[in-house]
């Protein structure tokens, strides 16, 4: 499986390390909560809600550089929007791996 | 050029934040999590350009456009691309970002939305011209009523902190809203701005005397660099 990495990050930071600090520290704090938020409607089976979250969360995937789990992302929100939840398993994994990897910033 | 930031992912806030300060003379004057913050905000304050997420709960990015009466520039900010093209059926969008959004192509849509500047202004002056010569109405809300004014019977203006008075031969009304955007829906020919706080009507002056006009019983002070071009309209003997 792919790794995330903070070349998005470090691209647009132009060398501000205060700002890649800034950042990091926001994703922390926004991504759990969001993870939180996509268990809670996946379990009570609301896909609308699910679709909104795992679009939302589709951003800090793309940030952390993990292309071919964005393409899974992509594909996970439109089967949700379709009612069907093909890729779950997947696309939970790709969470879990950036659960570890933060708790490694 | 100022703007402020619509998103509801506090991440993208600080990345088009942070894009912004590498732009010269691209101010971010604040940013919000929803729309309906930034509608309050845009209620007392004028901005040039808005960073407009699509996807937001409960008022999405087009929502938020419907509601603006006079739409600045707008970019959109959005993970999903299949909107690009009912965002181009809005005659405000400047351009539209897919995130991950690159530094180069953030430049490239502040390119389009300075360029864009000049292409909305010229729209106004002839959409000015058009309101002068065909229609001598203006509609203003009152109360959630759109209400005609006449406009050749307004002799005055007058700002009143966020609203203004209009006062007509027959009625005055007060009107949520600034002097500078009442000017632009006014004839030049008619009208001109004495003062920071007042509009009139040049045709209805009585008399001119030092500093001030008199135009019905109200009398109005003229500032010191409104007074050469109120002279130049009169037809002085």
């Amino acid at each position: 499986m792919e790794r995330p990495n903070l070349s998005y990050i470090e691209s647009m930071s132009g060398g501000d390390k205060t700002f890649e600090r800034k950042l990091i520290d926001i994703i922390k704090e926004e991504f759990p909560i969001e993870k939180e938020v996509y268990f809670t409607n996946i379990k009570s089976k609301n896909n609308k809600l699910t679709a909104e979250i795992v679009h939302k969360l589709k951003h800090k995937i793309s940030i952390l550089g993990l292309e071919k789990s964005y393409e899974i992302a992509i594909a996970f929100e439109n089967n949700l929007i379709e009612g069907q939840y093909e890729l779950q398993e997947d696309f939970e994994a790709v969470l879990q791996l950036i659960t570890d990897y933060l708790k490694q910033l | 050029m100022n703007c402020i930031i619509i998103d509801d992912e506090a991440t993208a806030r600080v990345i088009i934040g942070q894009m912004c300060t590498s732009i010269k003379n691209l101010i971010v004057l604040d940013e919000f999590p929803n729309a309906i913050q930034a509608i309050k905000y845009l209620n007392q304050n004028e901005v040039d350009l808005i960073f407009l997420d699509i996807h937001m709960p409960e008022f999405t990015g087009f929502d938020f456009i419907q509601t603006l009466k006079n739409p600045p520039k707008i970019i959109l900010t959005t993970s999903d691309p299949k909107f690009a093209i009912e965002a181009f059926e809005y005659d405000c969008i400047v351009d539209y970002l897919v995130k991950p959004i690159t530094q180069e192509r953030f430049q490239k849509a502040i390119t389009k939305a300075e360029s864009f500047t000049n292409k909305s202004t010229n729209v106004n002056s002839t959409s000015e011209k058009v309101e002068t010569s065909s229609g001598n109405d203006l509609y203003v809300n009152i109360d959630r009523r759109l209400i005609k004014i006449d406009i050749p019977s307004i002799y005055l203006i007058e700002a009143k902190g966020d609203y203004i008075l209009i006062k007509t031969e027959d009625k005055n009304y007060t009107v949520h809203s600034t002097l500078k955007k009442i000017e632009n829906k006014l004839p030049d020919n008619l009208f001109l701005k004495v003062h920071r706080s007042f509009v009139i009507n040049t045709k209805k002056i009585i008399d001119i005397e030092d500093n001030s006009v008199l135009i019905k019983k109200d009398v109005i002070p003229v500032s010191r660099s409104n007074r050469p071009e109120l002279m130049r309209r009169l037809n002085l003997l």
